[in-house]
C-alpha cells in the first residue's frame, strides 16, 4: 500500500484526527460502560452509585414474567431466523444466479421492509393481522389471537431481506467459473450447490443469519404491535419496565442482553474471519 | 451459469434457436422457483398488507374506535394538515435533519482516518465500530437515560468542572443525541467503505500538480467518496425520520415525533384510517426521496 505518503506527513491535522477518533469511540462505549457499572450499584437510585452488589441481579432472577419474556424472545429469534435464512438464502441465489421474469419487481420488494420506517411496517403487520383474523373467524368461526405465532411471521418478513442483502453481497464477489468448472466437470446441479457453492457462500450465510438473529432479539416496535397477551418478548417488556418508571433492575437485565449480543457479535466475526483466513490460506497454496 | 449453459450451446454442433430458446425458458424457470418462495412471503406478509392499509386510510373511525370500511372518504388525508400533525411532521423532518448533518459531520472524519490506517489497524478499527452497532439498541438508548438524567455521570462530571447541567432529559436535545448516538454507525459504514477503496495515486497526482491538501481534498477525495456519502445519509435520514424508541424514552409530552405519534393512532385513540393514512403516505415520501436521492447522487452504493 502506497496509500498514505501524501495524507500522513500532515502532523496537526493527523493528530487532530486521531483525537477525533478516540472521542467518537468514548462516545460508541460511554453509555455500555455506564450501564454495566451502574448494574452493581447498591442504591435504589438508578444513576447514583453507592456501592457494589448484586442484588438487582438476584431480584431479576425473581422476576418469571422476565423469565418468560425471555424464553419467548429465543423461540421467536430463533424460529425467524431459520426460515428467513433458508428463503433469504435461496433468494440470493436466484437473484445473482439467474435471469427470470418478475426479477426486478421481487428487487424493489426486497429492499422495502429494510427502508420502511419501523412504525409503519409495525402498523402495517397489525392490520394485516386483524383483517386476516377476521376473516378466518367469518369461515371458521372462530377468531384466532394475536401471539408468538404473528410475532414470528412478522419477524421472518423483515429478516428475509437482511439475509438476503448479505448472502448477494458474498455471492457478488464469488468467481462463477468455480460453478461452472464444478458442472464441466459433470457434477449435478445440486452436487455443484453442496460440494461448490455452498461451502463458498457459507460464512455469508452464517454472517446473515447473525445478523436476522440479533434483529430479532432486538426489536422493539414491530413485536409490541403484533404481541399478544401472553406473547411479549424480552425487549418489549423491558421498554414497558422503562416507561413505567425506572427500576435497576433494568440495569442488571440490559447488562445482561449487552453481553448477549457482544457474544453474537464476537462468534459472528469469529465465523468471517475464519471463511477469510481460508480463503487467504486457499490462495496461498494456488500460488505455491 | 446461465452464461455456461449458452456457452456449450454454442459450441455444440446444431443449435436450433429454439433449443436455445428452451434451455434459457428452462434456467428462466428454474431461477423463479428458487426465488419463489421468499417471493411469495414477501407478497402475502409485505406487499398485501401495504395494500390494505392503503384501503384503510379511506375508510371512518366510528364513535367506539373501530374503523368502518365503505362509506370511503378522504377525511383521513385532509387532517394531514392539521396544525398539530404538521407540526409533528415538522418537528420529526428537522430533527432527523439535524441528525443526519451531525453524523455526517462526526464520520466523515472518522472514517477517513480509520481508512487511513495499515489493513490491520483498520479492521481492528471497524470491529470497534460494529461492536455498539450490533448490541441491542434499545438498551444502548435506555443508558442516555441514565447518563442525561439529574442525578447520573454526566451532572457529576460537569459539576466537577463547575458546571451546572442544564435538564437535558425529555427535551429535543436528548433525542437528538439518542438519534446521533444510535445512526452514527449507518453513517461511518458507507462512509469507511468508499473511502478505504478510494484510489490514492488520484490524491497524489493532485498534490504533485500543486493542490494544496485543501484542494486535493475537495476536488478528488471527497467527490470520490460521495456514494459512500449518498449512502450514509438514506441510512442515516430515514429511521430517524420514523424513530420511535429514542423519543418515547428521551423525549418528553412536548418532542413528539411521527413514530409516536403513529403509534398513538392505533393505540390511544384508535383511528386507524388515520394512523393508516399517515403510514402510507410516509412510506411513499421516504421511496420517492429515497429514489431521487439515488438518482442525483451518484449510481454506486
Amino acid at each position: 500500500m502506497t496509500v498514505q505518503s501524501a495524507i500522513r506527513r500532515r502532523g496537526p491535522l493527523e493528530r487532530t484526527l486521531a483525537a477525533h477518533s478516540w472521542l467518537v469511540y468514548l462516545f460508541f462505549y460511554a453509555p455500555i460502560i455506564v450501564l454495566v457499572v451502574f448494574s452493581f450499584n447498591e442504591g435504589r437510585q438508578v444513576s447514583i452509585w453507592q456501592g457494589t452488589s448484586l442484588r438487582w441481579y438476584r431480584q431479576m432472577l425473581e422476576d418469571t414474567a422476565l423469565l418468560t419474556a425471555l424464553r419467548n424472545s429465543l423461540i421467536v429469534a430463533v424460529a425467524s431466523t431459520l426460515v428467513a435464512t433458508a428463503l433469504g438464502t435461496a433468494t440470493a441465489l436466484a437473484m445473482e444466479r439467474f435471469r427470470f421474469r418478475g426479477q426486478r419487481v421481487y428487487d424493489g420488494l426486497l429492499y422495502l421492509p429494510i427502508i420502511v420506517p419501523e412504525v409503519t411496517l409495525a402498523a402495517m403487520m397489525l392490520v394485516f393481522f386483524i383483517q386476516a383474523f377476521d376473516y378466518i373467524g367469518r369461515i371458521t368461526g372462530s377468531v384466532p389471537n394475536l401471539s408468538l405465532t404473528t410475532i414470528i411471521l412478522s419477524h421472518i418478513c423483515f429478516n428475509i431481506s437482511f439475509v438476503t442483502v448479505v448472502v448477494r453481497a458474498r455471492l457478488a464477489g464469488l468467481d462463477p467459473g468455480l460453478e461452472e468448472a464444478a458442472a464441466d466437470l459433470y457434477a449435478s446441479r445440486w452436487k455443484a450447490f453442496r460440494r461448490v457453492t455452498l461451502p463458498l457462500i457459507l460464512p455469508g450465510v452464517v454472517g446473515g443469519a447473525l445478523l436476522a438473529f440479533t434483529m430479532s432479539l432486538d426489536d422493539v416496535v414491530t413485536t409490541s404491535f403484533v404481541s399478544g397477551p401472553g406473547s411479549t418478548t424480552l425487549p418489549v417488556y423491558v421498554f414497558g419496565m422503562v416507561k413505567k418508571g425506572v427500576t435497576p433492575v433494568i440495569n442488571a437485565v440490559s447488562a445482561l442482553m449487552l453481553l448477549a449480543s457482544m457474544t453474537l457479535v464476537f462468534s459472528s466475526l469469529l465465523v468471517q474471519r475464519g471463511g477469510s483466513a481460508r480463503a487467504r490460506k486457499r490462495k496461498k497454496e494456488r500460488k505455491a | 451459469m446461465a452464461r455456461r449453459s449458452k456457452a456449450a450451446l454454442e459450441t455444440a454442433t446444431a443449435v436450433t434457436p429454439e433449443l436455445e430458446q428452451g434451455a434459457t425458458r428452462a434456467e428462466s424457470r428454474r431461477g423463479f422457483l428458487l426465488a419463489l418462495p421468499g417471493y411469495a412471503y414477501l407478497v402475502i406478509f409485505f406487499a398485501v398488507p401495504m395494500l390494505i392499509i392503503f384501503v384503510y386510510s379511506f375508510g371512518t373511525r366510528s364513535a367506539t374506535g373501530k374503523t368502518i370500511l365503505g362509506d370511503w372518504n378522504l377525511e383521513s388525508y385532509r387532517r394531514l394538515f392539521d396544525d398539530f400533525v404538521l407540526g409533528v411532521m415538522w418537528r420529526s423532518l428537522w430533527l432527523a435533519l439535524a441528525t443526519t448533518v451531525i453524523c455526517l459531520a462526526i464520520s466523515y472524519p472518522f472514517a477517513y482516518y480509520i481508512a487511513t490506517r495499515g489493513p490491520r489497524l483498520r479492521g481492528l478499527l471497524m470491529v470497534l465500530v460494529m461492536i455498539p452497532f450490533w448490541t441491542n439498541f434499545l438498551v444502548r438508548t435506555y443508558a442516555w437515560r441514565l447518563i442525561l438524567g439529574r442525578n447520573g455521570p454526566l451532572a457529576a462530571v460537569l459539576s466537577f468542572v463547575g458546571v451546572d447541567q442544564p435538564r437535558l432529559l425529555f427535551t429535543n436535545t436528548a433525542i437528538l443525541i439518542g438519534l446521533v448516538y444510535g445512526h452514527l454507525p449507518f453513517m461511518v459504514l458507507p462512509l469507511y467503505a468508499s473511502i478505504e477503496r478510494l484510489d490514492w495515486s488520484l490524491v497524489e497526482a493532485a498534490r504533485d500538480l500543486y493542490a494544496n491538501g485543501w484542494k486535493a481534498f475537495r476536488k478528488v477525495t471527497l467527490p470520490l467518496s460521495m456514494p459512500g456519502v449518498v449512502g450514509g445519509t438514506i441510512l442515516t435520514f430515514i429511521p430517524s425520520f420514523g424513530a420511535y424508541i429514542e423519543p418515547e424514552l428521551l423525549g418528553g409530552a412536548q418532542t413528539m415525533m411521527l413514530g409516536s405519534f403513529i403509534e398513538n393512532q392505533y393505540y390511544a385513540v384508535s383511528d386507524w384510517p388515520f394512523g393508516s393514512a399517515l403510514s402510507f403516505v410516509i412510506m411513499a415520501l421516504m421511496l420517492a426521496g429515497t429514489i431521487l436521492y439515488f438518482r442525483r447522487g451518484g449510481r454506486t452504493v
